[in-house]
């Protein structure tokens, strides 16, 4: 890197900016869409599943949020980050804003990103950034419990009955090209990694791979084909999927700025 | 997917915390036992209640017979005597 030192620094908290708010969008718009099922479960029980699911997520949010305001020194909170960006500001993956379909769908999606997101908490949890560790640490416990679920339910809708099983693996056919952008590094990933901050999203595939691989066995679900991978969400490209959510989501703090209840 | 009238109901007991010991807190609809506890986990210990948790299917569970009430429970009533309120509690000690 070259450069005046100062240039490089601010450079460098502008990189970390971005990466914080990739963890921070991913957690907060997988929440948005957990909690969307908050009285349209299939039971009573796994409304109170999902809507501790989206807790745990939306508390992750408003930690890595929180510090990316704080290093971004503009004066945005979480609560400014999360109800005051349009969707081109959003840096989440592709995968969490995809609709959440029916409850095979939603299973689906949260087991992939539950997957990865063990992995990456765990690597996180690492980082020479002690407040991203702290983080990482602390949300890598609820991760874990609902990578359990999660791979608990695949297994189950694969295994279970007919119609479940063709759910599924719909589900998994519909969402795999979204699966390939958890893996794959840009700048801001490169930059992370080489300050020890981050990890590298390549090193993270094979371990997924494995873990997934078990679980289709076990769910008798086919893994389909490694084909075109949608890429983008990271740098802000978004499907119009997340628009919508965002309008829902938004709308009660951009109509009525200030509201408190 | 069948729904939760199709899922056994489960009792469940709650520990909430080392030394203590389990108290029924309420009961669920599951398909297994390994969904009970994962739902009880969701349900009952949300608000950290909890350091352990048994599930039993409902129907497991043998209960007196209301109607024997009578023979079953009131001849205790009237001894005293076995209550441990003629002994001294040492200090220190919890949880009696």
């Amino acid at each position: 890197m070259t450069g005046h030192p100062e240039a490089r620094a601010k450079r460098a908290s502008k990189g970390r900016v971005e990466y914080l708010l990739r963890l921070g969008d991913n957690a907060l718009v997988l929440a948005q869409r957990s909690a969307a099922w908050v009285a349209h479960a299939p039971v009573m029980e796994e409304d109170v599943a999902l809507a501790n699911v989206a807790l745990d997520l939306f508390g992750q949010a408003k930690l890595w949020l929180e510090y990316a305001g704080k290093l971004e020194n503009g004066g945005r909170d979480a609560d400014a980050l999360a109800f005051h960006r349009d969707s081109g500001d959003f840096r989440n993956l592709l995968l969490v804003e995809r609709p959440n379909g029916n409850f095979a769908d939603t299973i689906v999606r949260g087991y992939f990103y539950d997957a990865w997101a063990n992995l990456a908490l765990h690597a996180l949890a690492r980082s020479s950034d002690e407040h991203v560790a702290a983080i990482a640490a602390k949300s890598a416990k609820e991760t874990a419990y609902h990578l359990h679920r999660s791979e608990d339910w695949l297994i189950r809708l694969g295994d279970g009955t007919e119609l479940s099983h063709d759910r599924a693996q719909h589900a998994v056919d519909e969402l795999w090209r979204f699966t390939g952008e958890m893996f794959l590094g840009d700048d801001v990933d490169a930059e992370m990694t080489s300050a020890g901050i981050g990890f590298d999203p390549a090193s993270l595939r094979e371990a997924w791979l494995e873990r997934i691989g078990i679980a289709f066995a076990n769910a008798a679900l086919a893994q389909p084909a490694d084909d075109w991978m949608q890429r983008g969400g990271k740098q802000g490209h978004h499907s119009e999927a997340l628009s919508y959510m965002l309008a829902e989501m938004q709308v009660l703090p951009r109509t009525y700025i200030g509201a408190q209840w | 997917m069948s729904g939760s009238k199709d899922w056994p109901l489960w009792e469940i007991f709650v520990r909430s915390e080392n030394g203590l010991a389990h108290k029924h807190v309420g009961s669920l609809h599951a398909a297994d036992a390994e969904m009970a506890v994962q739902h009880a986990r969701d349900l009952y210990t949300r608000r950290n209640e909890g350091v352990s948790i048994w599930v039993v299917k409902s129907s497991d569970i043998v209960a007196t017979d209301p109607s024997q009430n009578e023979s079953f429970f009131e001849p205790s009533e009237d001894k005293a005597y076995r209550h441990a309120t003629f002994y001294h509690v040492p200090e220190g000690v919890k949880h009696l």
